[in-house]
């Protein structure tokens, strides 16, 4: 166990405030919002509109009235070996305190070294994100005492972030209304994170847990473009994809690895001056970030429209999943000064011209790009949103293509069977056992007549299950297709003769039997006949012979 | 001076100190292993055992001293080791040096025996006893700072620095008396106690690193390490009467140096001679992977650098450019001081070098913007000692009032007084006038350091106004006590080397109080002030900088 010092101290009751992983399991075949679907109201708009959830009618065309201004700051946990300014490295779960050492844990004396993976990725989002980048910036101090921040500051980035001024494009998905939107990114700056505190659950005591002291974060602020919880909870999503496809953070938010605190402000439409800003903390899945923005929406536009819109005030509200309604958690009183000034333990952070470009030139294909060319290649929206909202499936398709599958049917395959296999199993597209060389040579099979589709998905779930060749399965279990005419004639024959009551109803004008009859012969097939010749040669002797 | 490694006549007739008020070494500390590290300086270092045949005449250096006694057999390690704790146990009654004494010194000692037994390779700091302050991190020792909040603390590793000396064969002796956490001028400023100067014991050793200068000066050990954050192992040196050495800001690892301002703070040596601080500093310079702000300069051998007296020519610094800064011999300084000052720079000239007066304008300006960066980033650097991992922790069930208590009950007045002051010019809305101001005056003096620099080849200047002076006299006064300091911060602002070493005495106490003569040079140009400084000391007549307490 712990090697630590770890003490107890009870803590003041309203600072307590839980990371608890509460929410919807977002897994992998999570295209962006589908579970949100339920939840929130529906359908299209090109002008952003409230969508309130469980809100009355009456309020929905109050709504209308009223414009929501939503900016989001997003805490990006950097996936280095080891930790920002140690050595130490970071498992998410492991025991407490197990991965500390004297510079994570603040001891006297002990003083930061820079990891220079951390520059390097956040450079990659910077970048990534269409920012301008600080050639020369620094770290900051930021001060306030609390038991999970070990020095009694944070390192962090103050006045001059490294990335300012860039955007990120989104495609929202068809069923919340399509479209395309871009939105600001306000700053990216690097920071540290702090420890967790473990609350004794009769509320005696708190421990302090210093495994994630010091893990590099990023902190991307956006512009306060979005209109709608729908807009802030894809933008969040584009971050995650993002962060995955540049390869910096699992992204995860159950983890912790993404971490989104939202600003949610409302005003009449056509005022020009801006609501009072109420933040939101406490939202561990995009669902819940899309949940609480509309509610919050509500709740300030139902006080604009009852003349109370005083009652709002600059506060922190947690977002409560049980309840899916926000609540005060602390209301500000005045800014909360930070005593910010440069970090003396580390030198200035300089980038070179060539250190930006090697990065920049090494970028992989981003999200957005990669939506544009499976647009281009003919896809639906649909499919090019579930197909690129992956990474990692997104490369199984085009490494499927590479072997010469056929596009729509490659797509099919992954977004129907596939897709369906690895939500039941819950696994992810790099630990089925079926390969992209293999779902081309299924689909190369299948089109070339060699096996049916009906044989093509029984072998199908049998490499995603076993792994193995297409090939080999139809040789194992003898699945070539019957082609043969005079071999499929005898079963035709066959199952004529030993069903002559059935026969006798069908030329008695009762011609649905078709259908009967063709299932009679699959079935003595076992499933391999050619169902076009089998129809083909069964209409001929149904109907000929007189 | 040889008599430093012989025994003393009367010394059974004394008890084994014990030390009164023993400090409560907890084991409660977590455990960690501390990465080894690779020192490329260790090879290095062996290149300085090899000068040995070249190097100075013995008497120039203990530390030499020592190490031809021991490879001719002459004296053993534990021989040399027992005639140095005798004497510290005999002195420290009436010193109070050290905060701890290692009960290991006898043990390594014997260990080093046996090695120079089997003709094992050692090391060139072997045998050598070495004081580290206690603001230094120590593995096997409590690390306090000087702060009743680090009372029991145990640090899980030891400070790069002190790392370094042991890997090269040095005996941490034990951890010297200090202000709290650096800060202060007099050592009157410890949580545990108050150190004497061995001149005269009514007197203050100078601070912080007031414990490191006596023991020195006392003889209680061969070398030590102190801090100098605005002149905390300058002064204290000039006021014991021993070199003290303030390298250039990165040429020494920070890493294990309990932060007091960041930005200022640089481990420095104490040594009876230059050629011993020089010795020492070249064991603990250099570049660390634990500490970021460390140049990757090359160390030079500093022994090379130095010519034994007796080689020396008639004029030995010919065309050396002396520049002595007209702003410290201002009003306020005492006249014996300047006298002893003035002497020195005609003795610079005797030996060939030109002196010139330099003004520095800005000089004034160092006292009042030090006090507010250090403050600052104090503030900052003292956040961490809140009572939640380590140290003393108040007892309360409210996390507030654990802060508050911790807090309150562990640091001193004068910790509390800075931090203050620090969270104060912080603050949103002060920043600008007071944080921001006093970083564009440093960069000012910076300048004006480099100008000079440009002109001269070393600036001098008193190590401090004033001799020692009696402890409790400015105890009430921090202004006055701050006032002390305006010899030296300037330097920590620019972040060059200075050396200080004993040029004269002024009347006081029963045999003299020393006086320090601070040689500031250009960034990482310890080297020259080392051979300049060692010449200076070399051909200083008819002084010899031993205190009155070890004659007894
Ligand atoms: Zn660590």
């Amino acid at each position: 166990m712990a090697s630590t010092v770890f003490r107890s101290f009870q803590i003041h009751p309203f600072l307590l405030h839980t990371r608890t992983v509460l929410g919807l399991r977002n897994g992998v075949m999570y295209s962006s919002m589908k579970s949100a679907q339920s939840q929130t109201a529906t359908k299209e708009k090109k002008q952003p509109q409230l969508r309130p959830s469980n809100q009355s009618k009456k309020l929905e065309n109050i709504s209308n009235d009223y414009e929501a201004i939503i900016g989001i700051e997003t805490h990006v946990q950097l996936a280095s070996q080891t930790k920002a300014f140690c050595s130490c490295p970071y498992h998410y779960g492991s025991l407490p305190n197990t991965s500390i050492c004297p510079i994570c844990m603040g001891l006297p004396g002990a003083l930061p070294a820079l990891n220079s993976k951390v520059i390097e990725f956040a450079v990659k989002v910077g970048l990534a994100l269409n920012c301008k980048l600080s050639m020369n910036s620094k770290f900051d101090r930021k001060q306030y005492f609390y038991p999970d921040l070990p020095k009694g500051y944070q390192i962090s980035q103050f006045d001059v972030p490294i990335a300012t001024g860039g955007y990120v494009d989104v495609d929202i998905p068809v069923e919340f209304g399509g479209g395309h939107r871009r939105f600001g990114i306000t700053r990216v700056h690097m920071e540290e994170d702090a420890g967790k505190l473990l609350h004794a659950e009769d509320g005696s005591h708190s421990q302090v847990d210093l495994n994630r002291a010091g893990v590099p974060l990023l902190e991307i602020v956006s512009e306060p473009d979005m209109r709608s919880g729908i807009e802030a909870a894809e933008y969040a999503v584009e971050l995650q994809r993002l962060v995955r496809y540049l390869g910096v953070s699992n992204g995860n938010m159950q983890e912790g690895s993404l971490r989104c605190d939202v600003n949610v402000s409302v005003r009449p439409i056509g005022q020009s001056q801006l609501g009072t800003k109420v933040e939101i903390k406490n939202l561990n899945s995009f669902s819940s970030v899309s949940r609480a923005i509309d509610f919050e929406i509500s709740r300030q536009v139902l006080l604009h429209s009852q003349g109370q819109e005083n009652q709002i005030v600059q506060e922190t509200r947690l977002w409560n999943e049980g309840s899916q309604k926000t609540v005060t958690m602390r209301k500000k009183e005045g800014l909360s000064d930070y005593r910010y000034f440069p970090e003396p333990d580390l030198p200035a952070v300089i980038l070179s011209k060539e250190y930006v470009d090697d990065i920049r030139n090494s970028l992989p294909e981003l999200p957005e790009m990669n939506r544009r060319r499976y647009e281009k290649m003919g896809l639906s929206m649909q499919d090019v949103l579930f197909l690129a909202n992956d990474n990692n499936i997104a490369e199984f398709f085009d490494a499927t293509l590479a072997k010469g599958a056929d596009t729509k049917l490659a797509a099919n395959w992954i977004m129907g069977d596939i897709a369906a296999f690895m939500k039941n199993e819950q696994l992810t597209i790099n630990e089925i056992k079926l390969t992209p060389e293999e779902l081309s040579e299924l689909i190369a099979s299948i089109k070339s007549g060699i096996i049916s589709g009906k044989i093509g998905k029984q072998i199908l779930f049998e490499l995603l299950a076993k792994g193995g060749t297409v090939k080999g399965v139809i040789e194992e279990k003898d699945l070539v297709q019957i082609t043969d005419t005079v071999e499929i004639e005898k079963m035709v024959d066959q199952v004529i003769v030993e069903n002559p009551k059935q026969l006798e109803q069908y030329r008695g004008g009762k011609t649905k039997l078709q259908g009967f009859f063709a299932g009679q012969v699959m079935k003595l097939s076992k499933g391999k006949a050619n169902p076009e010749l089998l129809n083909k040669i069964l209409l001929e002797k149904l109907n000929s012979e007189r | 001076m040889l008599s430093t490694v012989q025994t003393p006549r009367s010394l059974s007739r004394f008890p084994f100190y014990i030390p009164s008020k023993p400090f409560l070494f907890h084991t409660t500390t977590s455990r960690f292993s501390s990465e080894p590290i690779a020192y490329s300086s260790l090879t290095e270092q062996s290149n300085s055992t090899t000068t040995t045949t070249t190097s100075p005449a013995p008497q120039q250096s203990q530390i030499l001293t020592i190490r031809q006694s021991l490879l001719s057999r002459k004296i053993t390690a534990t021989e040399l080791a027992e005639s140095y704790l005798t004497r510290l146990r005999l002195t420290e009654p009436h010193l109070n040096s050290f905060l701890h004494i290692s009960d290991t010194v006898l043990r390594e000692a014997q260990e080093l025996d046996q090695k120079i037994k089997g003709n094992e390779e050692i090391g060139p700091l072997a045998g050598v006893l070495v004081g580290v302050k206690d603001n230094i991190c120590t593995k096997d020792m409590p690390s306090t700072g000087g702060s009743r909040i680090l009372e029991s603390y145990r640090p899980p590793f030891d400070a790069t620095a002190v790392k370094r000396v042991k890997q090269l064969g040095g005996i941490v002796v034990g951890k010297t008396n200090l202000d709290e956490f650096g800060m202060g001028s007099t050592t009157e400023g410890s949580a545990f106690k108050v150190t004497a100067n061995p001149w005269d014991i009514s007197r203050v050793p100078g601070g912080s690193s007031g414990g490191s200068a006596a023991a020195v000066s006392a003889r209680q050990c061969v070398v030590s390490l102190g801090s100098d954050t605005g002149g905390s192992v300058r002064q204290p040196a000039s006021f014991c009467g021993v070199v003290g050495l303030k390298p250039t800001y990165g040429r020494v690892s920070r890493y294990g140096l309990m932060a007091y301002a960041s930005s200022l703070d640089v481990i420095g040596c104490f040594g009876s001679t230059v050629a011993d601080t020089g010795i020492l500093l070249h064991a603990i310079a250099g570049h660390d992977r634990f500490d970021a702000t460390t140049s990757k300069q090359d160390v030079p051998n500093y022994l090379s650098h130095f010519v034994p007296a007796s080689s020396l020519e008639t004029k030995p610094l010919k065309g050396l450019r002396i520049g002595l800064i007209r702003e410290t011999l201002d009003e306020g300084v005492d006249p014996g001081v300047i006298s002893a000052i003035r002497a020195a720079a005609s003795h610079f000239e005797e030996l060939g070098c030109s002196v010139n007066e330099v003004s520095l304008p800005s000089f004034s300006f160092g006292l009042p913007a030090y006090y507010i960066l250090a403050s600052s980033e104090s503030s900052s650097n003292l956040s961490r000692y809140d009572g939640v991992r380590y140290g003393n922790q108040a007892s309360t069930d409210r996390l507030n009032y654990l802060y508050g208590d911790s807090r309150a009950k562990g640091f001193g007045s004068e910790v509390k007084m800075r931090i203050l002051m620090g969270t104060y010019a912080l603050s949103a809305g002060y920043y600008d006038a007071y944080y921001k101001r006093a970083q564009q005056v440093r960069t000012i003096i910076r300048n004006s350091f480099k100008e000079a620099l440009n002109e001269n080849d070393i600036l001098i200047s008193p190590a401090a106004p004033s001799p020692a002076y009696k402890i409790g006299e400015k105890k009430h006064d921090p202004l006055a006590m701050y006032a002390g300091d305006i010899m030296t911060v300037n330097v920590n602002l620019a972040g060059l080397p200075a050396l200080v070493l004993p040029c004269g005495f002024v009347e006081g106490g029963p045999a003299g109080l020393p006086v320090g003569l601070q040689m500031i040079g250009a960034a990482f140009g310890e080297g020259e002030l080392l051979r300049v400084g060692h010449i200076f000391e070399q051909t200083l007549e008819n002084t010899k900088f031993v205190p009155p307490i070890c004659d007894s």
